[in-house]
């Protein structure tokens, strides 16, 4: 008998695939997070997140962390984006590798490596913690910030910045008016692509003996002591910042397509 | 400012690329305020790169670019009075059509006049206000018919449409020149049409000057005051459309400015020239023998009957064209193309006429190919980009080789030539192409190709120092075909470089 499919069969896998690992492990977490260790409904678990003073500190400490680590990356990374996709240089594919090329070595181990470069300069490197964290995290996601700012650098039409010039605009106006404001998709999705994972990626923290508090850690020393049901809110809570950070970010990069131009400048 | 006639000059410019190809050189053109002024060529022949040199983008390797009577040559494109219309329009995609058009004037400054409380005068140099820009990009949205597009973003806009709109944002500006990179390339054939007489009423209701580029030779005829023909980076003629197309100065002119029977001929007396086995009388005046190349229009040969008329031929194919036929006839090897309003049927003989004043000859730019070259360890000549085998002992009368290679002179002297420099020419007919690389001496594409009635006259050009050979050939090859070059041991003349130098 011959096999045949319709094109609803099809995605048949990919609905079993999404079922039993995106929907209902979110269905659990919620079941947890409104429940208490008795199996009750509750809200304490919400109410006890934003009445300690503790939990909101780590909630700020890890916005701030995200924060400077979003804003050390793009700083790095834009000019360095912005040399590779102007430069004429032929060998430019082979400088862009180099910067990706740290993605292929495992992560423990440059976090190892950056550690003992860190401490031979800085002597005791728990005693930087917040400057350290920026300086492992960035150092991690910065080819994530690179990729995207090249790829809309790259294929931004020279003919525009050469009207913008010809128009009468400077080096500098061409850059204002043109370049960064035509890189703005480019921006946004390393900025989604940054911000969300060093908010979380406690491991860089903990392998440098930081003992800072980011919200993945709070939510792992949770899970740890097996109270599921509060670590169940805050990643859910996460899980909702998360995704009014991803609305926001889909926003402005809607608007610079429909030629907005208050968000330009 | 230096008081001189002309808005624009070109001197001597040159430029040479970074990877060394020279994409113009030695380009002179003066412009008069307020002309229309086309630069025509086929693809590659600099054209453009002469435009951005007046804008600015690309600085001259050496020359001088004056602006009435001032050296803009190494000023960056923002200090130019000068605005572009770009080939793929180049519109900001972020901003709508007001943006767009009001993108110079927001970054222009004016000197406006005040007068303070001592009643003393003074300049302050000031952005335009909001109102005035208003009414500018009103004023350029209305000179090209787009009233109330100012909110639109450019992605809703069609081409022609968006043509317009690049144009707009250019003459707000108000340039002293409007530079125009073959701006009318991307539209349809009928927008194109349109387009073309716009912007020529446009020309004449802003009165700025006008620099034009184009490839396409009807378009350069029908707009400008003055076509600038170039080709290889150089001009070849600058003149009134009528004079480009009634007087070409070569052959390269005569074939791309509209459809050309060019021959071979020679000149048998006074305003007499022989071509296609006949004589004609003609109204250029040559020296007897000269050979000349002749160039005859299509529309200049008038159909009679057969015995009339200086030639004699048979009609192999006629195509219907809407104004006139084109009959294609032969006459032995040669080929004529006429364009006529009188119909001749396939497979009759029929009588040809041309009078003197449809014949044009020039001087033929090539007709020997002269190298420098050098004699190699084995008896073999390097030149032009290749090597190839060659009678040394013509250098010396009456020598010969011994069994070793070295040469014995008549005198039984014993030469080594082996890094001698010498003279070559080769015939073009002694030249023939094959597809095969390993076939010749050396290898080329074919860069330009014209039609001489019973043969086609070919350019190759090396890779490596851009040398060209020139050679004539019946057979049909295509430009940009990769050919290697046979050239037989006996047509290679060969002459000892330092005697030529001493009879000089």
């Amino acid at each position: 008998m011959k096999l045949r499919f319709n094109r609803k069969q099809l995605c048949i896998p990919y609905a079993v695939f999404l079922i039993a690992f995106v929907i209902a492990p979110l269905l659990v977490i919620i079941y947890y997070a409104f429940t208490n260790g008795k199996g009750q409904f509750t809200i304490d678990n919400f109410v006890s997140f934003f009445s300690s003073t503790n939990t909101l500190g780590t909630l700020l400490y890890s916005f701030a962390l995200a924060v400077t680590t979003t804003l050390v990356c793009l700083l790095i990374a834009y000019p360095t984006a912005y040399v590779l996709a102007r430069s004429h240089f032929k060998k430019k594919h082979v400088l862009l590798m180099l910067f990706i090329l740290p993605m292929w070595i495992n992560f423990t181990l440059r976090i190892t490596a950056l550690k003992e470069i860190l401490t031979a300069i800085e002597g005791n490197i728990a005693a930087f913690p917040f400057v350290n964290s920026v300086i492992g995290m960035t150092y991690d996601f910065l080819p994530f910030m690179i990729l995207p700012l090249y790829n809309s650098l790259a294929k931004l039409d020279k003919n525009l910045l050469e009207a913008a010039q010809d128009l009468g605009a400077n080096k500098w106006r061409v850059f204002l008016r043109i370049t960064l404001p035509l890189s703005l998709p480019g921006i946004i999705s390393g900025i989604t692509m940054v911000l969300l994972p060093s908010m979380t990626n406690y491991v860089v923290l903990d392998m440098m003996y930081n003992s800072t508090y980011i919200m993945g850690s709070l939510i792992g020393s949770y899970f740890n002591a097996y109270d599921w049901n509060n670590g169940s809110m805050i990643s859910l809570i996460l899980l909702v910042i998360i995704f009014i950070v991803t609305l926001i970010t889909n926003r402005f990069s809607d608007s610079t397509d429909k030629n907005d131009k208050e968000v330009v400048l | 400012m230096t008081n001189t006639p002309y808005i624009i000059e070109l001197i001597d410019v040159k430029k040479v690329f970074d990877d060394e190809t020279i994409a113009v050189d030695n380009f002179n053109l003066q412009v008069k305020k307020g002309e229309f002024v086309t630069f025509l060529g086929p693809s590659g022949c600099g054209k453009t790169t002469t435009l951005r040199m007046i804008a600015g983008f690309d600085l001259p390797t050496s020359g001088k670019i004056l602006l009435n009577g001032e050296d803009i040559s190494n000023l960056p494109p923002n200090k130019r009075p000068v605005n572009t219309v770009f080939q793929k329009y180049a519109l900001f995609p972020h901003l709508n059509v007001y943006e767009n058009i009001a993108f110079g004037l927001r970054l222009k400054r004016v000197d406006n006049t005040y007068k303070n409380d001592a009643g003393e005068s003074y300049v302050k140099r000031e952005r335009l206000t909001k109102k005035e820009i208003d009414r500018k990009v009103k004023k350029a949205l209305e000179m090209v018919d787009l009233e109330g597009f100012e909110k639109r973003s450019i992605d809703t806009l069609s081409g022609g449409q968006q043509q317009r709109i690049a144009i707009a944002r250019a003459i707000v500006n108000e340039p002293e020149i409007l530079l125009l990179d073959e701006p009318l390339g991307a539209l349809d054939l009928k927008m194109r049409k349109e387009m073309q007489i716009e912007l020529k009423n446009m020309h004449r209701r802003l009165g700025i000057t006008f620099i034009y580029v184009t490839h396409d030779q009807e378009e350069a005829l029908t707009m400008s005051d003055k076509v600038v023909v170039i080709n290889d980076g150089e001009i070849q003629q600058v003149g009134t459309p009528t004079e480009i197309y009634n007087e070409p100065i070569n052959t390269f002119v005569a074939d791309f400015i509209g459809e050309s029977n060019i021959f071979n001929g020679a000149v048998t007396g006074k305003f007499k020239v022989k071509f296609c086995g006949a004589t004609f009388e003609c109204v250029d005046d040559y020296e007897i023998n000269q050979l000349v190349d002749v160039v005859v229009r299509p529309e200049d040969i008038i159909i009679c009957k057969p015995g009339e008329g200086q030639l004699k031929g048979k009609v192999i194919s006629t195509v219907f064209k809407g104004v006139h036929y084109e009959i294609t006839v032969e006459m032995g090897k040669f080929e004529i193309v006429i364009q006529s309003t009188a119909y001749a049927e396939p497979g009759s003989t029929i009588g040809m006429r041309i009078e003197p004043d449809g014949i044009h000859l020039m001087k033929p730019v090539y007709t020997i190919n002269r190298f420098t070259g050098e004699i190699t360890k084995n008896n073999t000549v390097k030149f032009g980009d290749g090597e190839f085998e060659c009678d040394v002992t013509k250098l010396y009368p009456g020598s010969h080789l011994d069994d070793e290679g070295y040469l014995i002179t008549a005198k039984g002297e014993k030469l080594d030539l082996t890094g001698t420099a010498v003279n070559v020419e080769v015939d073009t007919h002694d030249i023939t192409m094959s597809d095969d690389e390993d076939a010749g001496g050396v290898t080329g594409t074919i860069i330009s190709m014209i039609y001489k009635g019973d043969h086609y006259r070919y350019i190759v050009r090396t890779e490596e120092n851009e040398e060209d050979y020139v050679l004539s050939c019946p057979d049909l090859w295509n430009t940009d075909d990769y050919v290697s070059l046979i050239i037989p041991k006996d047509k290679i003349k060969l002459t000892l470089k330092h005697s030529d130098d001493a009879e000089d």
